[in-house]
């Protein structure tokens, strides 16, 4: 899931290529030492793909620890506008900063996880071949995090080396994918609900059917986030998404396709439906709290239900993938962002939902009308009403896919 | 490149040419290596990788081996034909629309522009300085429901109140054409430049009205620059999933939001990869169909 509003634009590296080129004519190269060079470079480039091409090995291989493997640096990848910044500087990190002077280490943060699958397809030939990721830290979702758990990508943690960790919420402690919590520690979670303007759609959504009305016929869009939207519908026909059978997940197919079919969903989208809400191209989204909250400032109308039926609840987590070169640094900033005053702060500031106990009591000092935030610290009633999808493995994760991409076109 | 096109007989019939050393007749090919080594590396490599993947079977935990299975592509072909046809019906309607608009902007470049002649090759190739994302996420506001496009269509009747652009695919084709227009453009006003307006006026003193000069001068002369245009903007425009993103809906998908899905989502490297070769056998097929039709054929 794309969380940043700010959808960050490709920029072209193909002409990196051709710029390098031109440097060699320059060069006092003889003309038969670069042909061997690129006769021997060349062949090197053609013999690997060629050799692996013909089939890959499972992944049961180990990683070993490929990297740099210095103490005082650590390499994080995180989403986009997931960390505080201060007011002057986007590329300045209060507490990241605190965190490098507190413990001497050095921090390379880097927001390149724009989108859970895409992340996957960008390491997963690394971590397959056992090679070093070059990173330390890495954030992904909870359905990702159970990937790379039964993968073998990740490292175990060890909690001894991060006493703040006793601060998780009970409620986060014992997910399905992760009993324990030996391999990840939550980041940041959030709501997936409702998020519309009940003054211009001109009545209250309660229930996840109440979408299903003629008036919001194709202003309407969903996540193509599978678990999101897929939790809603199932919810809407008295299933639960934790624990549900295939013959529940068709019905819901089904019940979506309809509605597909029907013209009521405008677009399957990531977090690009914030801006069509805010310009009104539509009228209500399948959609996250911290999306929603961020629509809040400029309209203060705007709003996230959370349907009767319940809605669903996800987290990003912290993991330290396989051949890490600084696992102790990486266990020292999970400590460090699980002290209630930290988590409190990039709270304020990235408007998700914190896991850390005593943030919310922090919270009042940093910002007190973000402190009484339902969407920030959803009270033990609310926290009830959400659900979280049940853990696939990699046979079932397919079939579900393979129906939900059919239903969205691709 | 003389030397080298002899070379093969020279080597066949070595008698006839007893007067060239042996080592003399390995330097063309030496001279070749680079750019077959070229070839290997960025063609032939990914391109075998490609059709290997597509053949195995497996998954991401047991690996993936060799299988030869073929009906990868009988199961992609019948399960998404609906994607392909639709990929190639609005790439075709991209690119007969840019050459509607494409032609006159390189004619009044390439013959009455003058001085301006360019700045407006700039201002065609400007939009490329922003990112191809950007400009396509530009084209929601534009279209936007509350917008002034749809306002205006509305008040003088050409749609309904309810009506919308966004989300359709008349928007996707609409992306599709603003997007690749300067790929036509470029080429048309390359060959339109290279005419001798001497030949037009040598039309008209033979009677010919402007009408049939175009007809007979011009556009048989821009020819190669249409065909060379028509493919920069159809075969970029067939493998697209960035405007139907943006721009489509659910029923509107081509097949690259399949192939990135497949690949990406559902992890079903083979049929990703089935279904690229796929699109690169039609395309290469309608491209060679194509030139023949025109008769370009010092093209192939």
């Amino acid at each position: 899931m794309t969380r940043s509003p700010h959808r960050p634009g490709t920029t072209g590296t193909t002409g990196a290529a051709w710029a390098t080129g031109a440097t060699w004519a320059g060069s006092a190269l003889s003309r038969r030492g670069f042909l061997q060079a690129v006769g021997v470079s060349g062949a090197l480039l053609a013999a690997g793909p060629l050799l692996s091409a013909c089939g890959t090995e499972g992944t049961n291989s180990s990683g070993d620890g490929g990297t740099q493997g210095d103490p005082k640096k650590l390499a994080w990848s995180n989403w986009p506008l997931y960390l505080d910044t201060s007011d002057e500087d986007d590329t300045d990190n209060p507490t990241l900063k605190a965190f490098t002077n507190k413990t001497g280490i050095e921090v390379t943060y880097t927001e390149d996880v724009n989108d859970n699958d895409e992340f996957f397809g960008k390491v997963s030939p690394m971590l397959r071949a056992g090679r070093s990721t070059g990173r330390d830290v890495i954030v992904l979702t909870d359905w990702m995090a159970s990937r790379m758990i039964r993968l073998g990508y990740v490292e175990k943690i060890d909690r001894a080396n991060i006493p703040n960790s006793r601060n998780l919420l009970p409620s986060y402690e014992d997910v399905p994918f992760d009993k324990g919590r030996e391999y990840s520690l939550p980041w940041q979670s959030g709501i997936a609900g409702i998020g519309y303007n009940p003054k211009a759609l001109g009545r209250e959504i309660t229930e996840i059917d109440d979408l299903f009305r003629p008036d919001l016929k194709g202003r309407l869009t969903m996540l193509t986030e599978m678990r999101d939207t897929m939790g809603l519908l199932l919810l809407s026909l008295g299933k639960s998404p934790e624990d549900h059978t295939m013959a529940d997940y068709k019905k819901a197919i089904d019940k979506l396709q309809k509605l597909v079919d029907d013209g009521y969903v405008r677009a399957f989208t990531g977090n690009e439906y914030a801006a069509d809400l805010a310009s009104g191209n539509i009228l209500a989204a399948i959609g996250w709290s911290g999306d929603v909250l961020q629509l809040q400032s400029d309209d203060p109308d705007m709003q996230l239900a959370v349907p009767d039926e319940g809605g669903m609840l996800w987290s990003d987590n912290l993991m330290v993938p396989k051949g890490a070169g600084n696992k102790a640094g990486a266990e020292k900033l999970m400590d460090f962002y699980y002290d209630p005053k930290i988590a409190a702060e990039v709270a304020s500031y990235v408007n998700y939902v914190t896991p850390v106990n005593g943030a919310q009591d922090a919270m009042r000092d940093v910002d007190a009308e973000l402190a009484d935030n339902q969407l920030i610290f959803p009270t033990e009633q609310t926290l009830s009403t959400l659900h979280s999808f049940k853990a696939l493995d990699e046979g079932e994760e397919k079939e579900y896919q393979d129906m939900f991409q059919k239903v969205i076109g691709a | 490149m003389t030397a080298l096109l002899t070379t093969p007989t020279g080597a066949a019939t070595p008698a006839e040419e007893p007067t060239v050393p042996p080592e003399r007749r390995r330097v063309p090919y030496l001279l070749l290596l680079p750019g077959l080594l070229w070839l290997a590396v960025f063609f032939v490599v990914p391109l075998v990788t490609l059709v290997s993947t597509s053949l195995q079977t497996g998954s991401l935990e047991e690996g993936y081996a060799l299988t030869f299975s073929w009906s990868t592509y009988s199961d992609v072909w019948s399960t998404y034909s609906s994607q392909l046809l639709r990929s190639f019906l609005y790439a075709g309607s991209a690119t007969v629309l840019a050459l509607v608009i494409g032609y006159p902007l390189a004619y009044a470049i390439a013959f009455k522009a003058h001085r301006w002649r360019n700045l407006m090759l700039v201002l065609v190739v400007a939009p490329f300085f922003t990112s191809f994302l950007l400009r396509t996420l530009a084209w929601k506001i534009v279209l936007a429901d509350d917008g002034w496009v749809v306002g205006a269509l509305q008040t003088v009747g050409l749609m309904s109140d309810t009506g919308r652009l966004l989300a359709t695919p008349a928007a996707v084709v609409l992306g599709l054409t603003y997007n690749f227009l300067p790929f036509m453009v470029l080429p048309l006003y390359a060959s339109l430049e290279k005419m001798d307006p001497l030949l037009l006026e040598a039309a008209g003193d033979l009677h010919a009205t402007p009408v049939t000069a175009f007809r007979t001068v011009t556009w048989p002369l821009s020819l190669p620059g249409v065909v060379a245009g028509t493919l920069l903007t159809f075969i970029p425009a067939a493998g697209d999933y960035v405007n139907v993103q943006f721009l489509g809906t659910p029923n509107s998908q081509m097949i690259g939001n399949v192939i990135e899905s497949r690949f990406l989502t559902v992890l079903d490297y083979p049929a990703a990869a089935a279904l690229s070769i796929t699109v690169m056998a039609v395309v290469l097929i309608l491209v060679v169909a194509y030139v023949r039709r025109v008769g370009a054929r010092e093209l192939l």
